[in-house]
């Protein structure tokens, strides 16, 4: 057995302490609302008309917002890791930036971008499209929030598969096509899954933007997040309720697109030696 | 060298978290010698307390008002919850009573303004709407505050009021209320969409369309015949720290200076409530 210094011991002693603080601060909020809720009202505040209606908008709203944001963004994830360019700085910053700003800004300026008398609004007036205070409106505000959750983890995955595989590939004559298909997607893709999952939790939790420009109707535009803040004004049993549904939601949801989504890429991953 | 880099970088993280981490401390201890008396007030009456905060303030030097806006049944919810306030300004009865039946007040709440609502729409007319039967024209979007927001409440029983009115048509409530789009949680949510030109139409008191807001909104008058009148009481919380400078805020609010400030920010005066200064 090791013997520590004073100093050593202080510093596990510290360590220790931060641990445990860190703990409660993350961990008792959610342990106070589990004992808040009995198992039996969860389930009958599913009952619940309007909890229905927030849970079932909720979800699907989230998961669509997570399949645009990974549809889009894993070109730009793969552009920003593979390409030199000038004002790509720049460009990371503004991707990066939904994450800093205050969600009420977010919805502001979808609103003075995508509102009816917004910049985009003309055009989409002329197709007929008013997508203020639609589950559209929701989407865009969760998917805006979201994506830079996706991003950034997905272009560091890319960037980080091992030079050598893509080198072996390219003497090959694969084309980058195929290399991206072949090599980079599957050795990147857990840190994908788990990037995506991530996106979906932040759409799902997504507030401020939802209703700045989305509004706040229920069935319409009234997701988990504003039905819980509504019923803080109501009825506290149901905000209550409700808050631990989401958790339970946002618990699950996580687990199956990590433990899914990982099952169905390894299977087609080369088999990696380290 | 690197060791020293970090320890700085650590030592001046700690002094900022030590700056942020003292000052509600230290703004704690001062409460007493600063005077500070911290009033909830519901939104619409946003820039009419900013004047009467200033003006006590200046009549009462070290006083030092801090003012917290928001829905009234946020307030009244805060409150509830322990939130720490002195006053306590809602615009309906009904929240008041929440706060009242709760042992919170100090001394019952008297009536210190009223107000009237009338139907906005962007100035630039998008929905069309000319007359108030129009907002029961299918497609229209509509902003409401929401039915536990004060002024939400008003606005669906001045809906149901206009509904028994001659040229209206008889499913006039369930029509203009399938039109709303989004219920906003404070009076100034719904102005805020109307004001962007994104709803076509909302309803907020006659006081929130300020020389500023009336540049970017059209009002239509709901009739007399269809008006609800909203009362706003005022009231010493129970829990306040500074009972004297509260009870002196709320003496200026009812006294006849007060009722002139808020008539210039377009209040009704109490009406049948005569002031009376120093009895909150």
């Amino acid at each position: 057995m090791t013997r520590l210094s004073p100093a050593g011991l202080g510093l596990r002693l510290a360590v220790g302490v931060a641990i445990a603080l860190f703990l409660a601060l993350v961990g008792l909020p959610l342990v106070a609302l589990i004992v808040r809720v009995a198992p039996g009202e969860l389930i009958r505040r599913l009952g619940d008309p309007i909890v229905l209606a927030a849970l079932r908008l909720s979800l699907i709203t989230s998961l669509i917002a997570t399949a645009v944001v990974v549809t889009l963004g894993l070109p730009v994830a793969y552009v920003l890791a593979t390409r030199e360019f000038r004002g790509k700085r720049l460009l990371e910053v503004c991707l990066d930036l939904p994450m800093v700003l205050p969600p009420t800004v977010a919805g502001l300026a979808l609103l003075l971008a995508f509102g009816r008398a917004g910049l985009l609004g003309g055009a989409l007036g002329a197709l007929g499209v008013s997508v203020p205070f639609t589950t559209l409106a929701v989407i865009i505000a969760q998917a805006f929030m979201a994506a830079p959750f996706f991003v950034a983890p997905t272009r560091a995955a890319f960037g980080s598969v091992d030079q050598r595989y893509l080198d072996a590939a390219r003497t090959l004559r694969a084309s980058e096509a195929h290399r991206f298909a072949r090599v980079m997607l599957p050795l990147a893709a857990p840190s994908i899954v788990a990037a995506a999952a991530m996106a979906c939790a932040r759409a799902l939790g997504e507030f401020g933007a939802t209703i700045t420009f989305a509004g706040n109707l229920p069935g319409r535009t009234q997701t988990m997040p504003l039905a819980v803040y509504v019923a803080l004004e109501g009825d506290l049993g149901a905000a209550v309720a409700m808050s631990l549904l989401l958790v339970v939601t946002s618990v699950g949801l996580l687990l199956a697109l990590r433990s899914g989504g990982q099952g169905f890429f390894m299977s087609r991953a080369p088999a990696r030696r380290r | 060298m690197r060791r020293a880099f970090v320890a700085r970088r650590v030592g001046s993280a700690a002094a900022l978290l030590a700056a942020y981490g003292t000052s509600p401390g230290a703004h704690h201890a001062q409460h007493a010698q600063s005077r500070e008396v911290v009033v909830f007030a519901a939104a619409s009456l946003t820039e009419a307390f900013h004047a009467l905060g200033a003006e006590y303030e200046r009549r009462h030097p070290g006083a030092v008002v801090r003012l917290d806006f928001g829905g009234s049944q946020q307030l009244a919810r805060q409150l509830d919850q322990g939130a720490q306030a002195d006053v306590f300004a809602s615009a309906d009865q009904q929240w008041m009573t929440y706060v009242a039946e709760r042992r919170l007040l100090d001394a019952p709440a008297v009536v210190f303004a009223r107000n009237r609502l009338t139907v906005i729409v962007p100035a630039a007319n998008p929905g069309g709407i000319r007359r108030l039967e129009d907002l029961a024209r299918p497609g229209v979007k509509l902003v409401l505050a929401a039915e536990a927001v004060p002024a939400g409440r008003y606005a669906r029983e001045a809906i149901g009021r206009l509904a028994a009115l001659r040229g209206f048509p008889t499913d006039y409530r369930r029509r203009v209320l399938g039109n709303v789009v989004s219920e906003e949680e404070t009076v100034r949510g719904v102005a805020g969409k109307v004001q962007l030109g994104e709803a076509d139409a909302g309803i907020v008191y006659t006081s929130d369309v300020s020389p500023s807001v009336a540049r970017t909104v059209h009002a239509l008058a709901i009739p007399d015949s269809a008006a609800v009148t909203a009362s706003y009481p005022i009231a010493v919380l129970a829990g306040a720290a500074n009972r004297p400078d509260a009870l002196g805020f709320v003496a200026l609010v009812c006294s006849a200076a007060g009722q002139q400030l808020l008539a210039r920010y377009r209040f009704l005066p109490a009406a049948t409530v005569a002031p009376r200064p120093g009895s909150p």
